[in-house]
């Protein structure tokens, strides 16, 4: 069989079959149980670095030292990937 | 070490001396001279700097910051270069004297317009996604940029890259690929700069704290990766001479149509798109003060947008050489990709549930939701334009630049401008921006110019598209050509108008962020603390 015709019958034959299960697998892992504390855990994760800003550093390091442990706990073992 | 360095370079100033004299043409001629430049002066310094007790910086302390502000300082610098060569190409095709003969043959608008979206998309637009990325990355796994100071080599090899990019356009350089005009060696540079861009990025993952990547930098990830891929894939060519620009392409015909525009709508897939929602992602919750409204969203919206982006190019070919069944393809897929897009948008707007107050109070704020609102509207609007029936109709009309500047400048520039304002001060040590009412002038300036030329650009493009297709009773085409381009004038000067506003509202922002950051003290921003990680 030439080439072309090879590549476009593994192509719409198991390689979409592969890249559709995959994405399926993908949906149905996001919404497993206890993904919800997981998500919520990790969606905090851009607003725990406060220490960028002097200002923050400055009033809040008391605060940033509290608030990120304590996040730091909830991501642990909640996340497998 | 320093050693190796020097040897390398002064090969390459050798090479490059040797190619200058060479050169088959102006563009390969003026590149080699400027890389001798670049070379001889790289070679000084660090001879200068050998065997010398270096300064000892702990590279464990704080994040790597300084790469950061040059890529923002570079952002607006670049945005405002290719904010004014659009605009000025607008009014050249309005006002075609503007082609000036003095100027000819570089500055007429063939030879412009390359400069103007190779400025727009990777001047501007690179060096946010560059900069912002090195920003989120570090933040969101509390870890230093990897490679030491490959990020600078990054930010001033992409730099390098822009400028031989755009000087080569004006001297008569290009591969004829849109969006992918630079030549060979331009190309090969890219790579270069690109892989190593991609195993800085790897590299602080690799050693993140935080337990989780977060989505932010998937989307940033996939960005970089794919680029790459892109990349290669579409500049596969075979210099005519090693001491010339020019070179040949190794696919021609339908292949090659088909592999520019799998490359073409996949640069604005991923560099422009899903680059820019890692920006999204990350500055958005930031602004807002809380997380991203559905976590699960996100991660939904990041492999359906990567599954489906990579197969809608083909919609760029309907009625051509191109079979049925891919351009089909290209449609059907681009029709799907609707929904995770608006999936991301109404993810980044809910973010703001609970906060809508902001809007009127927080006028950074109303940049993102802005340029999500044009997100949304751009990513309904190409779906449609995508579908056959359509596309008859708006293909190869001005419907199609309508609808690309209303992504580019709505949902690209202004969220960039918004992380340039949330950046800078963060970056300089300042409590805000210099002027908060300036960031409100920007913002309607810009809208109001969004606005003029969007809908500038549909009138022109549905009438130009009627114009074209119209035919008597004995079915001869009604219209000539020229016709189409008179109809167009009142149009065309008004999209220059547009420019004109989205370009004072840019020449504001640059006042002040320099205001901003005049006589400000750099900040150095710690690590968080070490003991999160376990």
């Amino acid at each position: 069989m030439e080439m072309y015709s090879l590549l476009r019958g593994i192509a719409d034959s198991w390689v979409l079959l592969a890249m559709f299960g995959f994405f399926v697998a993908v949906v149905i892992w996001a919404f497993r149980p206890g993904s919800s504390a997981t998500y919520k855990a990790v969606g905090e994760i851009p607003l725990r670095d406060d220490k960028t800003l002097p200002i923050h550093a400055a009033v809040g390091s008391g605060g940033g030292d509290n608030r990120r442990p304590g996040a730091g706990k909830t991501v642990k073992g909640a996340d497998n990937g | 070490m320093d050693y190796i360095k020097l040897s390398v370079l002064g090969l390459i100033a050798l090479f490059a001396a040797i190619g200058a004299n060479w050169a088959h043409d102006l563009a390969y001629q003026v590149h080699a001279l400027l890389i001798l430049v670049i070379a001889l002066a790289l070679f000084v310094w660090v001879l200068r700097n050998t065997d010398e007790p270096g300064s000892v910086v702990d590279p464990s302390t704080g994040y790597f910051d300084g790469v950061v502000r040059a890529g923002v300082i570079a952002t607006a610098f670049w945005g405002l270069a290719g904010f004014l060569v659009g605009t000025f190409i607008a009014f050249q095709l309005a006002f075609p004297a503007l082609n000036f003969d003095w100027g000819q043959p570089f500055t007429n608008f063939g030879r412009l317009r390359p400069l103007h979206t190779s400025a727009v998309i990777f001047a501007f637009g690179g060096n946010a996604l560059i900069s912002t990325s090195f920003y989120v990355v570090q933040r969101t796994s509390g870890a230093r940029l990897f490679g030491g100071s490959a990020a600078w080599f990054v930010f001033w090899g992409y730099q390098l890259f822009i400028v031989l990019a755009a000087t080569g356009y004006l001297l008569g350089a290009t591969q004829s690929k849109e969006y992918a005009e630079p030549e060979w060696y331009v190309d090969i540079w890219l790579t270069i700069v690109w892989v190593t861009y991609l195993i800085v990025f790897l590299g602080t993952i690799f050693k993140r704290r935080e337990k989780h990547i977060y989505v932010a930098n998937w989307f940033y990830l996939s960005f970089i990766i794919t680029v790459a891929m892109l990349h290669l894939i579409n500049n596969l060519s075979i210099p005519v001479s090693i001491w010339g620009s020019k070179s040949v392409q190794v696919f021609s015909g339908v292949q090659d149509a088909m592999t520019q525009w799998w490359y073409g709508h996949n640069a604005v897939g991923f560099f422009l798109t899903a680059g820019f929602l890692g920006m999204m992602y990350y500055f958005v919750p930031k602004q807002a003060e809380r997380p991203i409204y559905s976590y699960k969203l996100s991660i939904i919206h990041f492999w359906a947008l990567i599954f489906l982006y990579i197969w809608a190019g083909p919609h760029h070919l309907h009625y051509t050489a191109l079979p049925d069944w891919a351009s089909t393809l290209g449609m059907v897929f681009s029709i799907i990709l609707w929904m995770p897009s608006w999936g991301g948008m109404i993810n980044g707007l809910m973010t703001l549930q609970g906060a809508w107050d902001k809007l009127r109070t927080d006028p950074i704020m109303r940049m993102f939701v802005l340029s999500l609102g044009f997100y949304g509207m751009s990513t309904f609007e190409g779906p449609m334009m995508s579908i056959r029936a359509v596309n008859s109709l708006s293909h190869y009309t001005d419907w199609t630049i309508g609808h690309v500047h209303s992504g580019a400048l709505g949902w690209n520039g202004m969220i960039t401008f918004a992380c340039l304002y949330f950046l800078t001060p963060r970056l300089w040590g300042r409590d805000k921006m210099h002027s908060m009412s300036a960031i409100s002038w920007h913002f309607w300036l810009a809208t109001i110019g969004i606005v003029l030329y969007a809908s500038s650009m549909w009138v022109t493009g549905i009438m130009e598209g009627l114009m074209w297709r119209e035919v008597d009773d004995q079915g001869f085409l009604v219209n000539s050509f020229a016709d189409t381009v008179a109809a167009k004038f009142p149009m065309y000067v008004v999209r220059g108008m547009g420019g004109v506003l989205y370009l004072s509202g840019a020449i504001i922002m640059c006042w002040n962020m320099w205001m901003t950051i005049r006589g400000a003290k750099p900040v150095t921003a710690s690590l968080p603390h070490a003991t999160a990680a376990e």
